[in-house]
């Protein structure tokens, strides 16, 4: 029902662009670019759907996704295969989410504080690695993962990356909802009290989201390379406010314990969507941001509304 | 044997919670726990259900050694806690809430079906199988909410369950239905601790009851031989002392008039008038609507119906405007609204000062040194920090406050509660002094003896509604305390 609103309002946005713009918009060249324009925030978004749904926040996603790329660039440049490039990049995104993961469980100042933090010394530590310029790296592979298909490549749909997001997606919907971590999560955000008064670790589910959201900023990393070719530490500042949207857009609850990856991944599309329709139809860049702001504020207002009249209804 | 205490002590820093507190449950019975606020029987719970440890006694369990260290424990053991305040997970499901921590799978991927019908099974077990074990906890009633939680006592093959003023949150029609569901877990030979200050409550339901008063056990009765007043008079026991100043006062016209008063959930329907001159206390147990009455009259929470009028004007909304019309507000929460602990005794003082846009510094800090010499803050100074006074003398700020702002009809909800007996003389004395000169005072207190030594007429709420009104020198604690727990 509630995915159901999500999708009618992209398609209502959609629709209202393809009005706009009648010769370009709704065309499958088009269509592809929205999904190929929404691959990063869509990884990061999934991570990020676990974070608040445990009832933390996890600011440091941008930074990290810049980071990523600058480790990805030096290894090709040293020498190493794509594949190895890549993987490291993951499993240094799943080493900052321990590290945030770490810190918020046992500094225990609130994840909004660490993260913030991480936030300046993750993009600090890009820019020294990278010695505060962009990093070329030889062309390679992963820029398919995010490259418009060729002719040859049409039938499948979408590129590699898309694909990857939705697998991605459907995996993530099996831990939240099929395995015991899965529960104990929505139970620590839900209410912390209850779940460690029933045995449940909630430090160590908590690190553990951590660490997963990490893994996923990680992936989101490889595709912003795949996207530039390059490593650039300045590069997707500001994403985490995108991220967080495209969750709360899609009905997750920064106050814990709600949250829908698919949700999610239409907030991800709505966002790219509006983005890539304004800047079609020639919008400048601060009209398209008062039209975002205006529309994450719409879609959280309407969710308090549709919770308080239902709770009004119960009593 | 059930579940035997014996010796339990327990203190908080240099306050003495349980002392050599000793009582059996056997099984199969309903054993109330019974005392007035404070009298220990929260900290003997959180004893039982392994939330603290004890510093020295004996628990055991079936005749076994039973020293729980986290309520996980304490329910591995058989023993399972109700919480007043339900401790369900509104975003998972019935199932969930029943499996949370104890969850059947195979590496970590849910046996769902398993589950499902184990929760289905134990719901049916307590006679409710009209709450279906998919839907998600957050969208039943606070009864099916608790049921859930009972339901997962049932699950953990509980030998001790124990419920925590079960009925709080209850309506009438719900409570019939626990008192079913209890019997039912009494007749599978659980054990039931129940946690209460109503006696009507004790004699429908409960087998025997041990009343607790000033930490300690002052007995454990057959209910069928005994009666509530007897009971109501081991809970109240104490004479009352001396500590109060004799008053002897002709309170005038009046101030404040209300009726038919109704808020969100409590007061259903309450009346109140207040006099020049006079102390008008409020009597009830916790829950009984007292709070969430004065923070409706105050606007501080909604009002829902009802007129409420002051100096013959209609009251007004909101607090600001209710301090400029000369009524002030003293929060039963001090820490959390009563006060800003960061900010100086001046800025807390001087906040709700009425009428003035401009204030000079040294104005505010000479105001607030007259407070302090008025009512014997100790203190360094108008600019200490409110956090480093003690408890009594961030009271006497708060209280301050209203002289500061000329109210001259003051609400004051608890003012007395976690201070030390020289302060609560103290205070005793002050609103005293304010009845004397002409102000009005309404004064909320679970002391009882605080209500029948300090005011002039006392109205009793329980469960939202006023129920009747005493006149101190006419009664005593112990027809309080019938008159509030409905005997």
């Amino acid at each position: 029902m509630k995915s159901a609103g999500l999708v009618a309002a992209w398609v209502v946005i959609f629709a209202v662009f393809a009005l706009l713009l009648p010769n370009s918009f709704a065309t499958s060249r088009n269509i592809e670019t929205i999904f190929r324009q929404m691959i990063i925030v869509g990884f990061a978004a999934i991570g990020m759907t676990f974070v608040i749904i445990s009832g933390a926040i996890d600011l440091s996603v941008g930074s990290l996704v810049a980071l990523v790329t600058v480790v990805i660039a030096k290894l090709l440049n040293a020498g190493q295969s794509p594949v190895v490039a890549g993987l490291v990049g993951i499993l240094v995104g799943g080493l900052a989410g321990l590290v945030n993961g770490v810190l918020v469980t046992k500094l225990k100042v609130g994840s909004f504080i660490v993260t913030l933090a991480t936030l300046l010394a993750f993009r600090g530590i890009a820019k020294g690695i990278a010695n505060e310029q962009s990093v070329t790296a030889p062309l390679n592979w992963l820029r398919y993962f995010t490259a418009a298909l060729s002719p040859s490549q049409k039938w499948m749909v979408l590129p590699l990356g898309g694909w990857l997001v939705i697998a991605l997606a459907v995996l993530s919907g099996f831990v939240l909802h099929r395995t015991v971590f899965g529960r104990h999560l929505v139970a620590t955000g839900s209410s912390p009290a209850t779940a460690k008064m029933c045995g449940v670790n909630v430090d160590r589910t908590q690190l553990l989201v951590f660490v997963l959201a990490g893994v996923c900023f990680g992936l989101a990393g490889v595709m912003q390379f795949s996207r530039l070719t390059i490593g650039d530490p300045t590069v997707a500042s500001g994403l985490e406010l995108s991220v967080i949207a495209a969750v709360v857009i899609g009905g997750g609850s920064l106050t814990g314990g709600e949250g829908s990856l698919f949700g999610s991944l239409i907030g991800a599309l709505i966002m790219t969507t509006i983005a890539t329709g304004g800047s079609q139809m020639g919008l400048p860049n601060w009209v398209q941001e008062i039209v975002t702001g205006v529309i994450i504020l719409s879609a959280v207002a309407l969710d308090r509304w549709r919770v308080t009249r239902g709770q009004d209804g119960a009593n | 044997m059930q579940l035997e205490v014996s010796g339990v002590c327990k203190s908080f820093g240099a306050t003495l919670a349980l002392n050599d507190v000793a009582f059996v449950v056997r099984a199969g019975e309903v054993h109330a726990l019974a005392g007035e606020n404070g009298s220990g029987k929260s900290t003997l719970m959180r004893i039982l259900h392994g939330e603290i440890l004890p510093e020295s006694g004996v628990l055991t369990l079936e005749g076994v050694r039973y020293a729980p260290r986290s309520p996980r424990e304490a329910m591995d053991a058989g023993v399972t806690l109700i919480h007043q305040e339900l401790a369900v997970s509104n975003h998972l499901t019935v199932t969930e809430n029943i499996f949370l921590g104890v969850e059947k799978h195979q590496r970590g991927v849910l046996s769902s079906r398993e589950m499902r019908s184990k929760a289905e099974e134990c719901l049916a077990q307590l006679g409710h199988s009209d709450i279906a074990p998919d839907i998600l906890c957050g969208r039943l009633s606070t009864a099916q909410k608790q049921v859930v939680e009972i339901a997962r006592a049932v699950r953990a093959d509980s030998k001790v369950v124990l419920f925590d003023e079960p009925t709080s949150s209850l309506g009438h029609k719900d409570v019939e239905a626990l008192f079913t569901l209890i019997r039912g877990l009494k007749q599978q030979g659980i054990a039931v601790v129940y946690i209460t200050h109503f006696l009507d409550e004790i004699m429908t339901i409960c087998d025997r009851v041990t009343v607790l008063r000033d930490s300690v056990n002052v007995g454990s009765l057959d209910v069928a031989a005994t009666t509530p007043t007897k009971i109501a008079t081991l809970m109240a026991g104490r004479e009352l002392g001396k500590v109060f100043p004799h008053f002897d006062r002709s309170p005038g016209e009046p101030v404040m008039d209300c009726s038919s008063i109704r808020g969100k959930k409590y007061p259903v329907n309450a009346d109140l008038r207040l006099l020049k001159g006079e102390v008008l206390g409020i009597a009830g147990l916790n829950g009984a609507g007292r709070t969430e009455l004065v923070r409706c009259l105050f606007g501080l929470d909604k009002l829902k119906g009802g007129t409420v009028v002051a100096f013959e004007k209609p009251m007004r909304s909101n607090p600001s405007g209710n301090w400029r019309s000369g009524i002030g507000f003293v929060s039963e929460d001090r820490k959390g609204e009563g006060l800003a602990s960061a900010l100086s005794l001046t800025e807390n003082l001087t906040l709700p000062r009425p009428g003035k846009v401009l204030v000079s510094a040294e104005d505010r800090r000479a105001r607030t040194q007259a407070i302090i010499d008025q009512f014997q803050v100790k203190c360094s100074g108008p600019g200490q920090k409110m956090s480093s006074l003690s408890g009594g003398n961030q009271q006497k700020i708060a209280i301050g406050r209203l002289v500061d702002s000329e109210s001259k009809i003051m609400i004051l909800d608890e003012p007395t509660r976690g201070i030390d007996v020289r302060s609560k003389s103290e205070i005793y004395h002050m609103i005293h002094k304010f009845a004397g000169e002409g102000r009005s005072v309404i004064l909320i207190s679970s002391q009882f003896g605080e209500l029948l030594g300090l005011c002039d007429r006392v109205m009793v709420m329980r469960r939202g509604e006023v129920v009747g009104e005493v006149l101190p020198k006419e009664s005593s604690e112990r027809e309080l305390l019938e008159m509030c727990a409905g005997a």
